[in-house]
Parts: structure tokens; sequence; C-alpha cells
């Protein structure tokens, strides 16, 4: 009698949890797995996947969501933040980084919102210089601080000079943008999905 | 039936004597546990309190990668979700187990493997992430080494607990061992799942909520709920209310819960059929969380003052009301109209410490203010310590709640009007983002406090007590 009891408190355990995963991921899996990303969709390059990497390692998702509300349900629509996010916008986001926290504004659109690379990369190196009041963190090691001097020979040597205001950087520095800070501004330019969509994605 | 008689009078009771040989076969496994959970929590306290101050000095240690905001948030979260509080509820279910099934622990070698691959787990992936190696799926950082040993560490531990469960030498299971049961089996197949990360886009972000909502599920609430039912009637010393109500309570829980994750995605780009199911079933939560609420207070009723002197029953009913607290506010949060206002907030944040701390850790500490003096055979020194942690902690998580849920509530109010400028939901947040961090150094002290009280009691130092700090104030009391 014992065992009968206890297997049916297992069963019930086990059935429970198994229920609540078939519902809550299984049969989505199923249904959103037969939707096609959209034709102007386009899989991200090498360059974004790199920046993708580097938005994840440094945990933007903790700040920045990528998911925007319809029109009713808070205010995405009214601030032009783009129409309502679908499932077939995802497609190519592995991992997902929809994210669950608007400290920051969310980033779906960012690159159609703000398309100047120097913008990004200044506000990268300090957002205060930007953004005032923001409480967003630096990232100064995405960048290189060098000698003002050399600015002709960074130029001949190809590389990225970011125009940060004189007042947020050390004195006679010039700032240059590593690779890390590049690819991580292609891929902030890549959230771009203001294309329309049809019914079935 | 007062707990502190078991040790001098074993020679009269076979209970009793069973109860200390219970005590004695878990000692080491438990002691290894508690310990490790709380080097962690240390170390997850001083990430998350620079976390906190990171909102009001954004500059501040800006410059070094592995201390940015976005590196030190994850690492705060793992440590205290898989550090302190996981290795903390293995300890509980040990002990509670060998004492429920009034049997020694078995196959105790599985529980010391089990300790020290957790600890090796939980410090190679809080390395890891501050490293830059996260995989980028909230509560699901760590890399797939880490996971590995963690998983592994955990099967280590429901083996042992279900193996002793086997010779259990009762004939009635207690409705904490219910909890501790499901618990072991539940936990260990959620973490691998989830793990597994076979999903991408938007199902994936469903997997996430469905493991990060259920890790509550599965993990944090059975261990605080197991505990509760234990310690109330035991402390006060009398049966607890009802037997009936503690079933439905279980099995409604397991129903329920287990849908709830997806209201962390309320106006995402998931199907809508999806969302109402969570949204149903969060709000179905009322019956379980109503239920253990009636049967805790229809047990207590009559005995608070008996919270003025048992540190053990002080933090644990502190703990229970918090677990009433944060499922209503859990419930109100998926409701859409609440949602929209308050998802994508602090709000969410001050929730989520309303329940893994004013709940769960509340229920740890007065766990092991319990069970300690009955593994070192010792009784705790300075009880007016234990008394500033309790307040210290208490004021410092409530200070913590309201600035996280009111400062939350303006963010979402601001951001659904789309006349204030974006930065407006940031400065208004501001002052209550200051609030916060006070509750958390206020907490940060308090534990340094506990953590000193802890140490005395493995070295077996301090003033000598032959009997437990609160019997002197009682009896005081009672002349």
């Amino acid at each position: 009698m014992m065992y009968i009891r206890a297997s049916i408190f297992f069963l019930g355990v086990l059935a429970t949890l198994f229920l609540g995963w078939a519902a809550l991921t299984f049969i989505p899996g199923i249904q959103i797995s037969e939707i096609k990303p959209p034709p102007e969709l386009k899989p991200y390059t090498e360059e974004q996947l790199r920046g993708r990497e580097i938005y994840m390692r440094n945990g933007c998702l903790y700040c920045h969501s990528q998911q925007t509300r319809p029109l009713g349900f808070g205010a995405d629509q009214k601030r032009n933040w783009g129409r309502p996010s679908v499932p077939g916008d995802y497609v190519y986001d592995k991992p997902q980084l929809l994210g669950t926290m608007r400290t920051g504004p969310d980033l779906f659109n960012i690159g159609a919102r703000q398309p100047s690379e120097d913008w990004h990369l200044i506000h990268l190196y300090n957002p205060r210089a930007t953004s005032p009041g923001s409480i967003m963190p630096p990232y100064p090691w995405l960048f290189e601080e060098e000698e003002e001097y050399s600015e002709q020979v960074f130029k001949a040597q190809g590389k990225r000079i970011v125009p940060v205001p004189v007042e947020y950087r050390p004195n006679g520095k010039v700032i240059i943008a590593t690779d890390d800070a590049l690819d991580l501004v292609a891929y902030l330019l890549s959230l771009n999905h203001t294309y329309s969509i049809t019914e079935k994605e | 039936m007062s707990p502190d008689s078991d040790i001098s009078k074993v020679e009269e009771s076979p209970e009793l004597s069973s109860r200390v040989t219970s005590d004695e076969s878990v000692s080491a496994p438990v002691l290894l546990f508690f310990s490790s959970s709380i080097l962690w929590l240390f170390v997850g306290t001083i990430l998350g309190l620079t976390t906190a101050l990171k909102f009001s000095f954004p500059d501040w240690l800006g410059s070094i990668p592995a201390l940015t905001f976005g590196r030190i948030r994850p690492a705060h979260l793992n440590a205290v979700v898989y550090g302190w509080s996981s290795m903390a509820i293995a300890a509980c279910y040990i002990w509670l187990t060998a004492r429920l099934c009034n049997t020694e622990i078995h196959w105790r070698r599985l529980l010391y493997i089990s300790a020290i691959l957790w600890n090796i787990g939980v410090l190679y992936g809080i390395i890891a992430i501050l490293n830059g190696g996260s995989q980028g799926q909230e509560w699901l950082e760590f890399p797939p080494a880490a996971v590995s040993v963690i998983a592994v560490a955990a099967i280590c531990l429901s083996f042992s607990i279900l193996r002793t469960f086997h010779s259990r030498r009762v004939t009635h299971i207690y409705v904490s061992l219910w909890y501790i049961l499901a618990s072991v089996v539940w936990f260990p197949i959620l973490y691998v799942i989830a793990n597994l990360h076979i999903y991408s886009g938007v199902t994936q972000a469903a997997v996430n909520w469905w493991y990060a909502h259920n890790l509550l599920t599965v993990w944090a609430t059975p261990a605080g709920l197991a505990a509760a039912y234990y310690f109330i009637p035991k402390v006060i010393g009398r049966p607890i209310h009802s037997y009936y109500l503690s079933l439905l309570g279980f099995w409604s829980f397991a129903l329920f819960y287990n849908w709830n994750g997806i209201h962390h995605l309320v106006g995402g780009p998931l199907p809508t059929w999806l969302i109402s199911v969570s949204i149903v079933a969060s709000v179905l939560m009322f019956i379980p969380v109503i239920t253990v609420a009636i049967n805790h207070h229809l047990t207590t009723v009559g005995h608070f003052d008996k919270l003025k002197y048992s540190p053990t029953l002080r933090f644990v009913v502190f703990g229970a009301m918090s677990y009433t607290a944060v499922s209503f506010q859990g419930s109100f949060e998926a409701i859409r109209s609440q949602s929209e206002i308050t998802h994508f907030t602090h709000y969410t944040v001050g929730h989520a410490h309303l329940g893994l701390y004013a709940f769960l850790t509340m229920i740890l500490f007065g766990a092991i203010y319990y069970i300690m003096p009955r593994l070192v055979k010792w009784e705790w020194p300075y009880p007016v310590l234990i008394k500033f942690h309790f307040w210290l902690v208490a004021i410092g998580i409530i200070l913590y709640v309201l600035s996280m849920n009111v400062g939350g509530v303006f963010q979402g109010l601001y951001m659904n009007d789309a006349s204030r400028p974006f930065i407006e939901s940031v400065e208004v947040t501001k002052p209550y983002l200051a609030a916060r961090s006070i509750g958390g150094a206020l907490i940060l002290v308090g534990q340094l406090l506990f953590i000193f009280l802890f140490s005395l009691m493995i070295l077996r130092k301090g003033a000598v007590r032959l009997t437990p700090p609160w019997r002197d104030e009682l009896e005081a009391a009672t002349k």
C-alpha cells in the first residue's frame, strides 16, 4: 500500500512538471517553428554577430529590451519605437535577447532611430557625452586613448577616430574605436525592423 | 515539545534518541553545505550592493570590464541563487529528510561529492560571467561546463534524499517531506532541460521564463514551505492546523505554479493564447497561497508572543508572511493592466527580492538558527546580535522592496506617457535607487553579524550557554 501511494505521488509530481513544459514550451515551439522569416529580414553578418556577442558578454540585455509593444499597451507606438514585434522578427536570434527590463530605452529599432555610427561610439565611450542624466555605464575598454599629435597617422592607418567632445576625454588624448566597438555598433545599427509584415509572420 | 529538550532528555525517550541519531548522521554534510552557502551569501551580497550603487554612480569601477554593471548583476544573481540559496536549501533538505524519515541519512558520500561539485560549479560559473562568458539567458548565464558540474551535484543530492526516503521508519509522510521529495525530483530535470538551449528566437524566450519562474516552483518555494511547515509547529509545540488544507495547498501549487512563467513576456511577441494561459495560472496561484497562509496563521494564532523569544520562529514567520505577500504581488503583476505599467521596470526587481530574500532567505536564516545548535552541540552565543541581525535585514529588505516597488511604478507611468522624454523615466527613479542601496547596506551589515555568529558556532567559541538564548527571557517573562 505504501509503495502504491508513493508511486502515485511521484507520478503526479512528474506529470505536473511535464504538463507545464509541454504547454509553455513544447507546443508553442511547434507552432512557432512553422513561422518563416519576413523576406526583408536579413541574417546577421559576421561582423554583426561578433557585435552581438559583445552585447551579450557585457550584459546590455539587463537594461535594454528588444521587443515593441502593440498600440494600447504602453507607449511604444506613440514613441515611434516601431510596429509591434512578431515571432518572425527573431528567427535569426540565436540566442534570443528579448530582454525584460527598460532601465534604458528599447533597442528593437535603434538602427533606424539613431543611424549615426559616431553617436553610438561616443555614447558607448561615455553615455553622458550624448545623453545627459543617463545612468548607463561607460565602456572605455572598447576604445584606445592615444596622444593627439598622431591624429594624422591614425587617419593614414585607417584607424577610426571617435569625435568625443573635448570635455569628455582625457587632456590631449584622441579616442580610437577598437574592432570590438565597431562590431558592437554594427550590430546596433542592424537592429532595424521597420519593414512591414504580413499576417503569417 | 519544547525545541531544546532533545539533548537533555535523550535517555528517557526512544523518539528523542532517534532524532539525535538522525542529526549526528547528517552533521558533517549539512555543515559543509551551510558553511559554503554562507560564503556565497557574502560574495553575492557584496556583488549585489556594488550593482545597486552603480545605478547612482555609473562611472564607478567603470573602466574594469569584469566589474561592469552588465557582468556583476548576473554574477550577483547566480551567486545568491545557485550559491547561497541552493546550498542552504540542500542542507535543509538533508537535515529535514533525516528527521522526517526518522532514520540516518543514506549515501552520505554522495552528499560530500555534491557539496564539493556545487562549489566548483558556482565558482567556475561566476568567474566565467565576470570574464564575459555568459550564455546571455537570464538565470541561465552559466557556461555548459559549470552547468554540467552543478547538475551532477544536484543529482547526487536527489539520490541521497530519495534513498533515505526509501528506508524511512515512519508510516505517515509529513507535508514538509512532500515538498522536499517533489523538489528533488523536479529540480535536476528542470535544470538540465532548460540548459540544453535547443531553441532560438521567441521559443527560447518562452523556455527562458518557463525556467526562471519554475526555479521558484521546484526549488525556492518548496524549500521555504517545507521549512515553514516544519519549524512553525515545532517551535510553537502544536500540530499543523489542517492536514487537508496542506494537501490541497500542495497539489494546487504543483499544478498551477508550473504554468506561470510566460507572464514575464506579457505584451511581447509570443502567441496570445500562451501568455493568457500563464496569466490565468498566475491568478489561480491565489488558491495554494491562501491555503498555506490560512494553515500557517491558524497554527500560529494565539502564540505570536513566542516570536519575541524564538529567533527561529521570528525569521520563519517573517518569511511565511512574505510568501503570502510576494505571491499576491506576483498574481497581480501578471494581470495585463498592471503588467503594462510595472513590467520592464524596477518593480520586478523588488518583487524578486521579496521572494528570494524576504521569503526564502529569512526562512533559511530561521532554519539555520534552529539546526546549528543540534549539529555542533553548542548554543548561539550573544543572543543580542541575533536580534540585531533580524532587525537590520528585516528593515533593510522592507526598505529595498518598497523603494523598488514605488520607484518602479513611477518609472512605468513615466515610460508609458509619450509626452515625457524617456530620460524622465530614468530621472524619476534616482532617489528610489539610492534608497534601495541603503536597504542593501543594512542587509549587508546584518549579515556580517550573522556570519560572525555562524563562525563562532563552527569554532564553538564565544559565551558559553547551556540553554537556548531565548530560554532565560521566556522564563523571566513568565515569572
